[in-house]
């Protein structure tokens, strides 16, 4: 049981550590000294300025951790997480503001929203799953497509949409600041408020999980969708509550920069959720915990990765980077998984051989 | 009277002798209907060489995604990296085109693709990892790479990190005798034999070598898999894994070649359009088209025929969102006769419940025709996206994919 923890352990380190190499190799192959490299992220990405940038976008992308990791619990692949967060800031930016309420209360309100509409987009995806067997994969990819043109369609001027004269950046009108979220000044920089909340997702997701008889049943259907339901658990309801659950998450995940940053969407809202959510989910093994690290991590690597261009390396090498290392990370879950299948079936293989029966039988009467 | 058309319809010769023509007479009557759209909208676009020729440009990247799609899935792995091989497709197509010209920057994109899909197939089929996490993974390694390859390269070339520099096109044919006759009579305006001549003349003019060669794909794609041991084989994998291995089949062998192919096909995809349809990379060409060449995948039913119509289909909304939007609105009242059509069809011989359906879905068709007076573009962007989940949810029953389809397999080990 130890050597299985231990392994567990070591295969994030492990990932990182190969994934490192092998940008080194690319960056060698260029010409260019990793070492210096790594440097230079080092110094910039733990400059104060940065790290506070890096605090904002982490948050972000640990709502997107935990959104895909509540699939995850249920075996189930959340790959519309783009779609349920772009659907969502949009329309919590549009009715935030359309509406004047007291500050508390426009806040609460512009949240809601979010929650409801990536909640719903994501029950779509849960209810063609149950329904009709379509699996959430497909379902959801197309949902991103059929969400994205549906906030494009939305964003122009002659809709819901503004545009700024002399710009080409369209945006929702600005949401008074009754439903603004104030920032935390932390190392002379400006946090945003809603990290506050992102700490309170990760709790809530524990207590959920692992304290709550919603919890155990999701996590049982995620072992064996057949010995839940042998247990009593409506599986098809479960589905469905946890895509939606799933897609509430996703719907905060731009809450942060809307809230306490733009007070507008705008089509310079990030995207690749998705594959960032998944990425910290799989890095974190899905503990709420292990998702903070992993996502500080990650949005370690995207702000550092600004300093790249200056040194003459194009900075997509983080994305390279990024992608190796989800690539390697679950390559070497797998394999430990391997090596421990193998053991087990070396150990039930002896001790159920007829002479080890017979050793033991006998020690137990000599006893 | 129903009964009698029915019993008609259903008779063996009559079918024998109908199901030829029966195409012949699907494109004659699309024909009619288009010429009389035309007519009455005067939307003149929608039976113009440019639409058909800009048509066929759009539908081979789909095409060739799905194609890639359908190859994989019928050996039992689902490929969500079809988007990443298009992009790496799009990206060593332009490079090695700028250097050697287009021919072999086909043929570095058919070599990149099918290592990028064994990639994907070492992944999932000999180490087992989840189908869906390497498929991400490879789109976001490709598009890294891509730009970052484009950053090192392209700049002290006449590019920038996201532009190659431009290509060489590749050859063209325009059919000589033919393509000008069509072009003249389709200036005379006469119905029909014009509407037709215009848009025969977008598939015989300026035609590239690279759009007839990748159209073979189809045929022989069909071919393989269905006519010969090694299709057979490669699809049992994608039914019955278990039953192939106890019949000596080599199931993880077949998977890689299977992925190896799909790779090539997409990555050829990718390259068709940085070479022929545009001449030069652009990030961000391929726009999702990989994950529409998934849905032709499901909307032409696993077969190499249905994904060509799929792509069709996908390729002329492609081509009718970036010309006229008047033609997509005409668009929409050929798909209204069409539909009324089908419905006194299936009235007529009696399938009431086929009838009502098609009538209420052209209904709603007639509806947004009436009160919309022009369909957004952005719509018409996600109509392949919302078309497949329809398809799924009204069509599940008709639907056959491979039966073990993204179900991992172990093959047996030998016991020590």
């Amino acid at each position: 049981m130890k050597s299985r923890n231990l392994l567990a352990v070591l295969a994030p380190l492990g990932a990182i550590a190969f994934s490192f190499a092998f940008i080194s190799v690319i960056l060698i192959a260029k010409g260019s000294n990793p070492i210096e490299v790594v440097k230079s992220m080092a110094e910039y990405g733990f400059a104060s300025r940065n790290l506070v940038a890096e605090l904002n976008i982490a948050s972000t992308y640990y709502i997107a951790g935990v959104a895909a990791a509540i699939g995850f619990k249920m075996n189930l692949f959340n790959i519309g997480i783009d779609g349920q967060y772009r659907l969502a800031v949009f329309f919590a930016a549009v009715i935030g503001g359309m509406v004047s309420l007291p500050p508390v209360l426009h806040v609460a309100l512009i949240i809601f929203v979010a929650m409801a509409v990536g909640g719903l987009w994501g029950a779509l995806a849960g209810y063609l799953k149950v329904k009709r067997g379509i699996s959430e994969v497909i379902s959801t990819i197309m949902l991103n497509a059929i969400a994205a043109g549906i906030v494009a369609y939305l964003l122009q001027p002659q809709q819901l949409g503004e545009q700024a004269t002399g710009s080409n950046n369209l945006n929702t009108p600005i949401i008074d600041s009754s439903g603004w979220l104030p920032t935390i000044p932390i190392l002379g920089g400006e946090v945003h408020g809603f990290i506050i909340f992102s700490l309170l997702i990760g709790l809530a997701y524990w207590v959920l999980l692992n304290k709550s008889v919603f919890g155990f049943n999701l996590r049982a259907t995620g072992f064996s969708f057949r010995a839940a339901r042998a247990g009593g658990v409506n599986a098809s309801r479960m589905i469905l509550i946890t895509m939606a659950l799933s897609g509430a998450m996703a719907g905060l995940i731009g809450m942060g920069t809307l809230l306490s940053q733009t007070h507008s969407y705008s089509i310079s809202f990030p995207s690749g959720f998705a594959f960032t959510g998944l990425a910290l989910a799989l890095l974190g093994r899905n503990h709420p915990v292990g998702i903070a690290l992993a996502a500080f991590f990650w949005a370690f690597l995207d702000r550092s990765s600004g300093v790249l261009d200056l040194n003459g390396v194009p900075r997509e090498i983080i994305t390279i980077m990024q992608g190796t290392l989800i690539l390697s990370i679950v390559v070497a879950y797998q394999l430990v998984k391997i090596v421990n299948k193998k053991q087990e079936q070396k150990f039930v293989g002896k001790a159920t051989l007829p002479e080890s029966n017979l050793v033991k039988t006998e020690g137990v009467v000599s006893k | 009277m129903t009964d009698l058309l029915n019993s008609f319809l259903r008779n063996r010769w009559v079918r024998k002798i109908a199901s030829p023509s029966r195409f012949t007479l699907f494109v004659v009557a699309l024909l009619i209907i288009v010429s009389t759209v035309r007519r009455i909208t005067g939307a003149a676009d929608i039976t113009s060489a440019g639409l058909s020729g800009a048509t066929l440009r759009f539908t081979i990247p789909l095409l060739m995604a799905g194609l890639g799609g359908l190859w994989a899935e019928r050996s039992g792995v689902i490929n969500i990296g079809l988007e990443g091989m298009m992009i790496a497709g799009t990206w060593l197509g332009a490079w090695f085109a700028f250097i050697y010209g287009p021919w072999v920057g086909f043929l570095a994109a058919a070599i990149g693709g099918a290592v990028i899909g064994l990639f994907h197939g070492i992944l999932v089929v000999r180490i087992g990892i989840d189908q869906a996490v390497s498929g991400l993974a490879i789109n976001i390694l490709a598009l890294g790479a891509a730009r970052y390859l484009s950053g090192i390269l392209f700049p002290s070339r006449g590019g920038d990190i996201s532009l190659s520099p431009v290509v060489e096109q590749t050859p063209t044919l325009t059919v000589p005798g033919i393509s000008p006759l069509l072009g003249s009579i389709a200036d005379k305006n006469i119905f029909l034999l014009s509407d037709g001549a215009g848009i025969l003349s977008g598939f015989v003019t300026e035609i590239s070598y690279a759009t007839i060669l990748l159209l073979l794909a189809v045929p022989l794609s069909t071919w393989i898999l269905w006519k010969t041991k090694f299709g057979l084989r490669l699809r049992f994998c994608g039914e019955n894994p278990v039953a192939a291995e106890s019949l000596g089949v080599k199931v993880y062998r077949m998977r890689y070649m299977a992925l190896a192919i799909s790779g090539m096909f997409a990555s050829v995809g990718g390259a068709y359009l940085s070479l022929v349809a545009s001449q030069v990379y652009r990030e961000g060409q391929t726009g999702g088209r990989g994950f529409i060449g998934l849905a032709t995948v499901i909307f032409g039913n696993w077969r190499p025929s249905g994904v060509l119509a799929g792509s069709v289909l996908f390729g002329v909304t492609d081509a009718l969102r970036i010309r006229q939007p008047t033609s997509i609105h005409a668009a929409l009242l050929v798909v209204i006769i069409a539909g009324s059509i089908y419905v006194i069809w299936a009235f007529a011989t009696g399938r009431m419940k086929h009838g009502v359906r098609a009538l209420m879905a052209t209904s709603f068709i007639g509806l947004i025709y009436l009160t919309v007076p022009e369909i957004p573009r952005e719509f018409v962007s996600f109509f392949p996206n919302l078309a497949t989940i329809l398809v799924l949810v009204l069509l599940a029953q008709r639907l056959k994919p491979p039966a073990m389809l993204a179900v991992p397999y172990r093959e047996r080990e030998e016991t020590e």
